[in-house]
């Protein structure tokens, strides 16, 4: 058991993968020589060498779609875009070709890649290096999406990704990088689309993933000295998502808010509302809720961004409308 | 690193023995014979959806095509029957999936635009303009991680050229020295609009910038496009990085099949003439001493095999939609 930060458990688990499969291939801005602009692959290239681990101009479209071409042709390849914002370059890479590549060709082939890329934060990164853009992907029929919140869920998570025939994209939260925790030495095995229960609970269920569980959990120890218990899940996986878990749980609160970092409208938390009021209509107690961040792209100062973020605040204020 | 050199390729017939020559008139002909086909089925009503034909480009598939290896690779695009052929695809499977059956290569999903066979490296037409160049990229970047000793490919129209993908892909592959091929057909057209009035620069110049060797060559010339792309595959073979080769030839029918083509009156013909691949390389086998009988037995067996892959097409059963649904996501890995 070591305690590391969520970069080194991200770092351990591509380490682990090339040091077992020589086909896993790394490549990306940055991610060589300097180790990446978080630090997250520092090492990677020494100890696999340039022709595994390869910095990249700054092409991301070309990164992405290289990615699509290595992995029809028998590697594996792990490739990062710097900014979740970036991938907005490399969509048709992502939506027209890995999402579609097994299921257009008749299923000749996979596509197993995986493309890491940092989102939200709260780091006063502006509108082009803060958004949180997973509800788009996950629209994608084809991709998968993961969004780790936990030290060790980044390392079993990536290992899941890079071990996946599909392509994955990997969303690591910039404020999770100063996280630091313990890392088994030998983490457990987590499949994708399998959601965790953060804290158990039977007054109220909350969904959410990634840094945003945080705050999730402080909203929760609030409510609780408050006399409410609320169940708290870790979706882990975004496409696809543990529809399964988040029903058991409502059958026992009888009450749903989804909170995350990204823009409420169109957003996973619309979706997983949506289902819910489906398929579990009778279960529900009180109409389901989303805290996520309003319809504005995120701003810079520190005062602004403060606010557009979803906070514990936020989410208990909605606690108590679904409570009462 | 060395600056790129432009030659226009006149090489002469001698290096093409009879039996080369066969081959690539068989290719040719395998291509004409499936698209002239193609017009009637989808006038009839027997193809749905978009088809755009590359009659009159033959050559530039033919030859680059018989210049590959079975383990080579290839990123095609949408005009990429003749590429798909070429690189030997099963006719039947071929039919089957334009003809949207289960038993087709991509089991009725796909389409024209969409035709791949992994089994001899054929990783797809694609349906939009450029995006095969970062596949081949990254399918060049497999063949030297896992040493293949293959090289990739992948066919693009002078259309593409004012995609960013081009620039991307020409300056990875460059920088990385990838066991690349780069096919540009030059047939004048971007779509509806004539090139000239789309692409500021030449795709040579392009080449030229990043240290990439190309050739100009005669597209229509299935014995040239032969020749220098070998030459290429050789050079690129042992290790000298990628290659571009530019392929002059013409688009004789529209960008998509029904396609009015008014923006062409008074532009441009439809006719080859004597440019057609198909004339130019019967004149080469004449030249070579090979009977009109000989050429036209070719002709025909390329229709009767035409023939038979569409009546396998018309045979071919209706696609299930939940074996379709059942699809999206892949259980295992399937590659390579």
């Amino acid at each position: 058991m070591a305690e590391v930060r969520f970069g080194q458990a991200i770092n351990r688990a591509i380490s682990d993968a090339m040091a077992q499969d020589p086909t896993v291939v790394m490549f990306g801005e940055d991610v060589a020589a300097a180790g990446g602009p978080f630090g997250v692959t520092r090492g990677l290239a020494e100890r696999f060498g340039g022709e595994r681990v390869r910095d990249t101009p700054i092409s991301e479209a070309t990164i992405v779609g290289a990615a699509v071409g290595a992995a029809m042709s028998g590697l594996r390849p792990i490739v990062e875009i710097m900014f979740m914002d970036f991938i907005t370059l490399a969509m048709d890479a992502l939506v027209n070709q890995a999402a579609k590549a097994h299921f257009m060709f008749g299923e000749q082939c996979s596509v197993p890649m995986v493309v890491r890329t940092p989102h939200g934060g709260g780091i006063s990164a502006g509108p082009q290096h803060s958004q949180c853009l997973e509800a788009w992907l996950a629209h994608v029929p084809g991709l998968k999406l993961v969004c780790p919140a936990t030290i060790a869920d980044s390392y079993s998570l990536l290992r899941a990704a890079i071990a996946d025939p599909n392509p994955v994209i990997f969303v690591e939260n910039k404020a999770l990088y100063a996280l630091k925790g313990e890392l088994p030495d030998e983490p457990e095995n987590v499949a994708i689309g399998a959601a965790r229960t953060a804290r158990a609970g039977q007054d109220l269920t909350i969904v959410t993933y990634g840094a945003a569980l945080a705050p999730a959990l402080d909203a929760a120890a609030t409510l609780a000295s408050q006399g409410v218990e609320a169940e708290v899940i870790d979706l882990r996986s975004i496409q696809p998502w543990d529809e399964a878990a988040v029903r058991r749980s409502l059958a026992r609160t009888h009450r749903l808010i989804v909170f995350h970092e990204a823009v409420e409208a169109f957003g996973v938390g619309a979706e997983i509302v949506a289902r819910m009021s489906d398929v579990a209509f009778d279960e529900l107690d009180a109409p389901p809720l989303r805290v996520g961040a309003p319809f504005s792209p995120p701003p810079f100062a520190k005062s602004l961004e403060q606010q557009f973020q979803p906070s514990a605040d936020r989410l208990i204020h909605a606690a108590r409308r679904v409570l009462t | 690193m060395a600056k790129a050199r432009v030659e226009i390729a006149r090489l002469d017939n001698s290096a093409a023995t009879r039996s080369d020559l066969l081959d690539l008139f068989s290719r040719v002909q395998l291509i004409r014979q499936a698209e002239q086909r193609l017009t009637t089925l989808f006038a009839d009503g027997e193809v749905p959806g978009f088809i755009h034909l590359s009659i009159g480009q033959e050559g530039v598939a033919a030859g680059v095509g018989a210049a590959l290896g079975r383990d080579d690779t290839l990123a095609s695009n949408h005009r990429g029957h003749g590429h798909a052929i070429a690189k030997g695809l099963d006719l039947d499977r071929f039919f089957l999936e334009i003809m949207g059956r289960d038993e087709g290569y991509c089991r009725g999903r796909g389409g024209s635009m969409h035709i791949a066979d992994m089994s001899v490296g054929m990783l797809g037409a694609n349906g939009i303009v450029g995006a095969g160049l970062p596949i081949a990229v990254g399918s060049a970047l497999a063949h030297q991680v896992r040493r293949t000793g293959g090289l990739a490919t992948v066919f693009f129209g002078d259309g593409a050229l004012a995609e960013g993908v081009v620039l991307e892909s020409l300056n990875l592959a460059a920088l990385w020295k990838l066991p690349l091929l780069f096919v540009c057909e030059n047939n004048g057209w971007s779509e509806f609009s004539p090139t000239a009035k789309q692409f500021a620069a030449d795709v040579k110049d392009l080449a030229a910038a990043f240290g990439i060797r190309s050739r100009l060559v005669d597209g229509n010339d299935a014995v040239e496009v032969w020749q220098a792309a070998r030459q290429f595959c050789d050079e690129i073979r042992d290790g000298g990085g990628p290659r571009l080769l530019e392929c002059m030839t013409k688009r004789v029918r529209g960008h998509f099949e029904g396609d009015p083509q008014k923006y062409r009156v008074g532009v441009d013909t439809t006719e080859m003439g004597d440019d057609d691949p198909v004339v130019r390389l019967a004149g080469r086998l004449s030249d070579a001493g090979v009977s009109d009988d000989e050429i036209q037995a070719v002709t025909a067996r390329a229709v009767a095999a035409i023939e038979a892959a569409v009546a396998a097409g018309r045979a071919g059963s209706q696609p299930s939609f939940e074996r379709m649904l059942d699809g999206v996501y892949a259980r295992q890995v399937a590659n390579g």
